[in-house]
């Protein structure tokens, strides 16, 4: 196993731990967290399939590396829109949450809800 | 084992945990800081991978512009009500259980490599001659697949429309509500005055030498970003009011540039997008230095989010 392969199977362990993030944690801003992990695990896969092309004695393919660079800044641009948006609920509602719940507070009775 | 695969394996348990702590930790704020820290480890990770351009942009954006903007939402979340939902155990091993048949299922695929290894590179190469580029990543940035680059741009303008948008209609055309630091005189303000001319010279020598060297517009527009957000947040200049016109100019003139020359493309090269030859490299150069403009007012005005108050 050579080094580029250690660093892709640390990008699939990326993605595995993003995407439990993604789905257990209630809160929007830690999803938005887990989200930017997954999206770096997928990444990381991308550069060692890049480093992959070495073989032919190039340092690594140049076109995923390049889709990479586009990639992060796209994902830059969906966090700060989301971000945005989490912060508008909480001015709105006062709470960030995304369940439809009424807030712990409130007592009003679940089972019409 | 060497040395160096020892590193390798350092590091990448140090991503490991540090990634994790980002989902486990208790406290988002404390999940905040472990993320910028896991967006610098990266950088060493791709620099390992003889990625240079991609762990510049990886240290700028992803670690420091997000990490930026994901602090300050932590720091206003803080007022938010907890939330008491949780997820039950059952569900969680569930969720564990298949997060790591995916992570298998992609790990089966890397090991398992195709008998004929697809790869780009040989062609890039091979044509990188008549772009006069010496940077192969630029090469295919700005000749190859120059279509994604400048839709990649459009991305980050809609983006922050959809920002500007979700401002309330009296504060429309307002300042952005960007947290200022409080104090005068402190270290941030000495750091203020001090870095930006340096910030300046800096991101524009990385958007010129991307041509030959790893760099490039992305990363020349960050810094040049970060530099005008560390003059905001020290107090020592107010963030302008999103009607500005030389503000709307600066954002646009990247993509109109990059459009403008894919259109004389049509006409001068018989394709949009393609450069006439002899002038590829003054061409991309020029949308390069336009990006960078763009990519800068774009970055720090995402970073400074929706106007909040407006203009007396």
């Amino acid at each position: 196993m050579n080094e580029a392969t250690l660093f892709g199977l640390c990008g699939t362990a990326l993605v595995g731990l993003g995407l439990y993030g993604l789905i257990t944690n209630p809160e929007p801003l830690r999803k938005i967290l887990a989200f930017n992990l997954l999206g770096s695990g997928v990444f990381l896969v991308f550069g060692f399939i890049s480093r992959r092309a070495a073989a032919d004695g190039f340092p690594g393919d140049p076109v995923p590396q390049a889709m990479v660079i586009t990639a992060i800044v796209v994902a830059f641009a969906a966090t700060a829109l989301a971000i945005a948006l989490v912060l508008r609920l909480l001015a709105q509602t006062g709470r960030a949450s995304l369940s439809s719940d009424e807030p712990a507070g409130a007592s009003r009775d679940k089972g019409n809800s | 084992m060497t040395i160096l695969s020892f590193t390798d394996v350092g590091l990448v348990l140090l991503v490991l945990v540090i990634g994790a702590s980002t989902i486990f930790a208790r406290e988002a704020f404390d999940a905040v800081i472990a993320f910028v820290v896991y967006g610098l480890l990266l950088a060493i990770v791709w620099v390992r991978l003889s990625a240079i351009d991609v762990a510049l942009t990886e240290a700028a954006i992803g670690g420091g512009m997000t990490g930026t903007l994901l602090l300050g939402a932590a720091a206003r979340l803080r007022s938010a009500e907890p939330d008491s939902a949780r997820i039950g155990l059952a569900v969680r091993l569930a969720a564990a259980f298949f997060c790591a048949l995916v992570a298998a299922g992609l790990a089966g695929a890397l090991l398992l490599p195709p008998s004929v290894i697809p790869t780009l590179a040989p062609t890039v190469m091979e044509n990188l001659v008549h772009t006069g580029l010496g940077n192969p990543v630029a090469g295919v940035l700005f000749a190859y697949r120059a279509l994604d680059t400048m839709l990649e741009k459009v991305v980050l303008l809609l983006a922050l429309l959809g920002v500007w948008s979700l401002a309330p209609n009296s504060a429309w055309n307002g300042i952005p509500g960007l947290r200022v630091y409080e104090r005068p005189n402190s270290t941030l303000t000495f750091l203020a005055q001090l870095l930006p001319p340096l910030g300046i010279v800096v991101g524009f020598y990385m958007c010129w030498v991307g041509a030959n060297a790893p760099g490039g517009a992305f990363q020349g527009g960050t810094i040049l970003a970060a530099m005008w957000l560390l003059v905001i947040i020290a107090r020592l200049e107010k963030a302008p009011s999103i009607g500005q016109p030389w503000l709307r100019i600066g954002l646009v003139l990247g993509p109109v540039v990059f459009l403008a020359v894919g259109l004389a493309g049509l006409v001068l090269a018989n394709a949009f997008l393609a450069y006439p030859p002899g002038y590829a490299k003054p061409l991309i150069v020029a949308i390069e230095v336009a990006l960078t403009i763009s990519i800068a007012v774009a970055l720090a005005m995402l970073a400074a989010g929706p106007p909040e108050q407006v203009q007396q």
